[in-house]
């Protein structure tokens, strides 16, 4: 692929297919961190940092380890389980070098395990075909959207407190509302890049 | 009684994915119908089970430091014999619900009951629990996938049941939709009850 059409597949990835908002992936996360800014950013910075490594490692799992041995049907259990050991290894290597960025997102890391969007980015990019470099483009930049799905609904769940809200719409009822719309408001740039 | 107990809260006590708002992933994305929502509930029931029995069973020998990773484990080995029965049986249902059936490892609910109950609990409790949070969950899927397939196709389990000249809304099968009438479906829930807390201490 030229420069061009990465710039075009980064787009995609990040607005067009997002991942939170059209492939509905990471959802409780979306939910439970986003009444906060700060938790947000750390949350989204913390999911950036580990899906691009789990999409790195995860395509030379599949095409080093699981291919070659044939035992392909054992993806989802090496998946998870190398995305697990990755979590803690980098807890672990970030309370050492960089204790700031570790106090920072350090509640974070142990979440991301069970965020199904890690898990999903890595099989779609074996689905897909990637080849090495789109795959940890592409890791990227899904995590990229996810951040940005995160910060914006973040930004709108924060006005609530201000807001006259229903009696039993209060709490994740009006956030389901909202991120509907924001999925709406996000389908508008499907036109944006062709598929 | 014990059994009927551990069963009936999941239904409507912790209804998943309303009361525990955990599983929300699968719940938004494969709702498209009322069968692809009975569909995933189904293969979530039974790993949910199947993790329960085992995680219970395995209660007294995994190590607590390390119990998170072996729950995973447990889980991701039921998926796998999931995917592959569903791959030998139901190869079409396996098709439309693509990644969500490998993702059902990282649905919380399975790691939330393994540590919230079934390390605590013996198999039997631990399979009634399963069993009533699983269903409940498969109810809601079915529910919801009902609500988005009639407004949203004018169909339920593919039999047309509104009128000819209907006109679908395709914002309720696309992602936007699902958002949106999850949200609906929690507000009523919340509504009946509060209804239902505000009788009881009425007749108190």
């Amino acid at each position: 692929m030229s420069f061009g059409d990465y710039l075009l597949f980064i787009v995609g990835a990040i607005l067009v297919n997002n991942i939170l908002l059209a492939k509905f992936l990471g959802n409780c996360p979306f939910l439970g961190v986003s009444k906060r800014m700060d938790t947000a950013t750390g949350m989204s910075m913390a999911v950036i940092f580990v899906t691009t490594m789990a999409g790195t490692i995860t395509w030379l799992v599949q095409y080093y380890l699981l291919v070659p041995l044939n035992i392909e049907y054992l993806q989802t259990i090496s998946f998870i389980l190398v995305i697990a050991a990755l979590v803690q290894l980098v807890e672990i290597i970030m309370q050492k070098t960089v204790p700031a960025l570790y106090r920072a997102l350090g509640i974070f890391l142990p979440l991301i395990t069970t965020n199904c969007a890690v898990l999903g980015v890595a099989i779609i990019n074996i689905n897909e075909e990637f080849s090495f470099l789109d795959s940890i483009v592409f890791s990227f930049a899904s995590a990229v959207g996810y951040g940005l799905a995160l910060c914006l609904f973040a930004g709108i769940r924060e006005r609530f407190a201000l807001a006259r809200i229903p009696k039993a719409f209060e709490g994740t009822a009006i956030g389901l509302v909202t991120a509907g719309f924001m999925a709406l408001a996000f389908s508008g740039f499907s036109g944006l890049v062709a598929h | 009684m014990a059994f009927v107990k551990e069963f009936s809260k999941g239904l409507w006590d912790v209804l998943p994915p309303f009361r525990l708002v955990l599983g929300l992933c699968p719940t938004l994305a494969v709702t498209t119908s009322a069968e692809n929502g009975a569909g995933m509930g189904l293969a979530t029931t039974f790993v949910l089970v199947c993790s329960n029995l085992l995680v219970s069973l395995l209660r007294k020998a995994i190590p607590s430091k390390v119990r998170i990773g072996a729950f995973i484990v447990i889980a991701a080995s039921f998926v796998v014999i999931t995917e592959l029965l569903m791959q030998a049986y139901f190869f079409g249902l396996y098709q439309v619900l693509g990644i969500f059936i490998p993702l059902i490892v990282v649905n919380c609910i399975i790691l939330g009951r393994a540590e919230a109950f079934a390390s605590s609990h013996g198999p039997i409790d631990s399979v009634a629990d399963g069993l009533g949070i699983g269903l409940g969950f498969t109810l809601s899927l079915f529910v919801l996938g009902g609500v988005r397939e009639v407004l949203g196709a004018g169909t339920l389990l593919g039999a047309r049941v509104l009128w000819d000249s209907f006109e679908p809304f395709a914002f309720m099968v696309k992602a936007p939709g699902a958002f949106v009438s999850l949200g609906v479906m929690l507000a009523i829930i919340n509504l009946i009850s509060a209804r239902m807390a505000a009788r009881k201490r009425r007749a108190q």
